[in-house]
């Protein structure tokens, strides 16, 4: 039991970890911009994908700093050139725009990688097991992975509260038109915060890349949750996000692990409903409901806290 | 307060134009009758019934978006949920030989879908804006986790079939054939567009297009937008419920793909092309989608990719989609200066034509070299046949994308420049007289 809890707590905190790098650039990106980045997750399958191909023809290493970097610009570009002139139109084509990007990348990445998983593995250097406990290996790449996204946590934690573009940004989060009345440069703070939102989301997708499977249903996968994470911790609240990606990482990497059911749990009080038409929900284990975990809180959350656990805008 | 009312109403239309409006409607009918006598291979037969289901579903889709600015990303739900009831009340009804005939079947559907939206808009439609859109995700993808769970009721990854001519025959009909589902699709199709056009008309109409435009103000007059809304949510949910009986009834069959982020993408791709600021909007982006998405899937491999390229082309350039573009040109006509636009919209088309040629011929040959590299290279895209390893190919296609993007750039300022002043024209015309 003491085994099942510390080995699913480090599983959850490193979910939540990785679900907070993408949260992170999606939230502030919304805050700022006003639209929810329908594409953050494509661009977290771009860099598990330029990753792959990068760590084939010059190393793991090297694809670490390059495909975020690739991503990144990506991002920007399409900040620039796709959402800018959209932005006219109103949020809705803005979102809208960004959802059919979503589909065209998906699209493209199928064509080019295929659709099924692509061999991207652990490099050989962090390919051995960290340490061992109650006799469970705990590969040393999920600690690197770990200790990536905290230090990019405490980066951004450092930029955003001891740099001036951090003031900016976050004052962007609160009172984005003052910002825009104060003279800064609205429109290329806006490219760099999305080219490194996306970035962000581009790291993640390395360094989960050889951990999970990289294929080109990863965003489609990873969207939905995204958005989970993000209307439970608030909208547009950077805190939230980081309490809503942990809570969802540890929810779902908990349920994962438990077998229980409505059947063990109850089984003698009705013998009978195992045969029933409600066998589906009697029998089902835990385990089983694991993915839709994370729209159950939402749907809980939006009953009794529709504005998210720390939000604070009504919008 | 009755009398402002009364006073502020617009007049009662003539009696030329009721006469109008009403010839619409017949002529609709009229042609539905008549499509089959023109068209009478199989084929198109079921292709006229799709394209009936997907008006019926793009127009309960334009009930959230176009009337009451609601941007679903779930809409599938309810037409998923909507066919695998109707699906299970066709086994039922043709086990215990109740007297239901099939044609009351989509109304089963309807209820369920309006069922389902009661319970689920009464917490989703409490927000606008970009957090409905996200809980209307966040919900379907519940849905549809839950489907693949639930499997006793959804059958799991295979679906539950059904045999629709066990029902009661009415007038001989046994639903058999499918000319025999075409007239049930046209007939409930006529019905449901009818239904949905009068809804716009109704106070309740009305309020949906207030609580879109300025829901404060809807707040100051006394209405409560999310009441406005879950009930517009409802509507749509019954609409979209009956769509998905008439597709399960098509096919006899109801699988979770019905219900999946696909489904609910597909109506937002064909409300949207097909304009959401008109109520005709949605029923041609459904004909239109329908067509192309058939049509497509024969001529390339990568039709879907297409697809999603034009969707953000039509999100960029011409956000009241194929119907706003129609409808720009109104004043124009009106004015008698269409002839104007002419030369300058041949112009633009030209170099707009070799961009995209350009772009599809870089696609095609990407895609040979990805998708099936150890292939003979004379590949055939569209029936037109290339050699996709020759490096003329190459030259041409980077030639027509660079060439077509400057020229097309160039012509399409031109044309807007044109266009400001023709308008301007057109508005003093028909001003003066």
């Amino acid at each position: 039991m003491l085994e099942l809890i510390v080995i699913s707590t480090l599983n959850g905190v490193l979910y939540g970890m990785l679900l907070f790098l993408m949260a992170s650039g999606l939230t502030v990106i919304f805050s700022m911009l006003g639209v929810l980045n329908f594409a953050h997750a494509s661009f977290y399958m771009l860099g598990a994908f330029f990753g792959f191909q990068i760590s084939r023809w010059v190393g793991f290493w090297p694809a670490l700093l390059i495909a975020p970097i690739l991503a990144g610009a990506i991002g920007a570009a399409v900040e620039r050139y796709g959402l800018r002139p959209v932005h006219k139109n109103g949020h809705v084509a803005e979102l809208l725009f960004t959802f059919g990007l979503a589909f065209a990348i998906e699209e493209i990445v199928q064509i080019i990688w295929g659709k099924s998983p692509v061999d991207f593995r652990v490099p050989p250097l962090l390919d051995f097991p960290a340490f061992t406990i109650f006799s469970t290996n705990y590969p040393a790449f999920k600690m690197f992975m770990l200790a990536v996204s905290i230090a990019i946590f405490v980066g951004l934690l450092l930029v955003l509260k001891k740099t001036r573009i951090g003031l900016i940004v976050q004052a962007a989060l609160t009172h984005p038109n003052m910002v825009g009345h104060l003279g800064h440069n609205v429109g290329r703070i806006f490219m760099l915060v999305f080219g490194v939102g996306t970035a962000l989301a581009a790291v993640a997708g390395v360094i989960a890349g050889p951990a999970l499977v990289t294929q080109s249903n990863m965003a489609g996968l990873l969207g939905p949750i995204l958005f989970v994470v993000v209307v439970v911790g608030g909208l547009g609240s950077l805190p939230g996000a980081f309490v809503a990606s942990l809570l969802i990482g540890l929810v779902q990497t908990f349920a994962v692990s438990m077998n229980g059911s409505l059947a063990g749990a109850f089984g003698p009080l009705g013998p009978d409903w195992a045969s029933s038409w409600v066998a589906d929900i009697w029998s089902v284990t835990i385990a089983q409901v694991a993915p839709i975990m994370p729209y159950l809180l939402l749907v809980l959350i939006l009953i009794f806290r529709p504005m998210g656990l720390l939000g604070t805008r009504d919008t | 307060m009755r009398d402002l009312a009364a006073t502020a109403a617009p007049p009662l239309p003539a009696l030329a134009d009721k006469l109008k409006f009403y010839a619409i409607w017949v002529v609709v009918a009229l042609v539905l009758l008549l499509l089959p006598k023109l068209f009478a291979t199989g084929g198109s037969l079921t292709t006229f019934s799709l394209i009936g289901i997907s008006i019926i579903f793009a127009l309960s889709y334009n009930i959230l978006l176009g009337q009451t600015g609601m941007l679903s990303f779930g809409h599938a739900v309810y037409y998923g949920l909507g066919g695998f009831l109707a699906i299970h009340a066709i086994n039922i009804i043709g086990a215990n030989k109740w007297p239901i005939p099939l044609p009351l079947v989509p109304l089963i559907g309807g209820v369920t879908g309006l069922f389902f939206a009661a319970l689920i808009g009464w917490v989703s439609t409490q927000r606008s804006g970009t957090a409905f859109a996200m809980i209307s995700l966040g919900l379907a993808e519940l849905v549809a986790s839950s489907a693949l769970i639930l499997r006793t009721f959804f059958g799991g990854e295979a679906g539950v079939s059904a045999n629709r001519t066990k029902l009661l025959k009415v007038f001989g009909f046994n639903f058999g054939p499918q000319i025999q589902i075409y007239y049930l699709v046209a007939a409930w199709t006529l019905i449901a567009v009818i239904a949905m056009y009068a809804l716009t008309r109704t106070p309740l109409g009305r309020m949906c297009n207030a609580v879109r435009d300025n829901p404060e103000r809807v707040q100051f007059v006394g209405y409560d937008p999310h009441v406005v809304r879950y009930l517009a949510f409802c509507f749509a949910g019954f609409f979209a419920g009956i769509a998905g009986s008439l597709a399960a009834i098509n096919f006899e069959i109801a699988n979770s793909a019905y219900l999946g982020a696909v489904q609910s993408g597909t109506v937002l791709f064909a409300a949207y092309i097909g304009g959401i600021g008109f109520f005709i909007g949605p029923i041609v982006g459904a004909i239109f989608v329908t067509v192309l998405s058939l049509g497509l899937s024969d001529l390339t491999t990568v039709w879907q990719l297409y697809f999603g390229l034009f969707f953000i082309a039509v999100v960029m350039f011409a956000p009241g989609g194929i119907t706003g573009l129609l409808m720009m040109h109104r004043p124009l006509i009106k004015a008698g200066m269409l002839t104007r636009m002419l030369p300058s919209y041949l112009i633009a088309l030209l170099p707009t034509l070799a961009l995209i040629t350009g772009l599809m011929l870089a696609i095609e040959t990407t895609v040979h070299y990805t998708v099936n590299p150890g292939e003979d290279p004379h590949v055939k895209a569209f029936g037109i046949p290339f050699n996709a390893a020759s490096s003329i190919t190459w030259l041409v296609a980077a030639a027509l994308i660079v060439g077509g993007f400057a020229l097309a750039r160039i012509s399409w300022r031109r044309t807007a420049h044109v266009w400001d002043e023709t308008l301007t024209a057109a508005r003093a015309k028909v001003h003066a007289t």
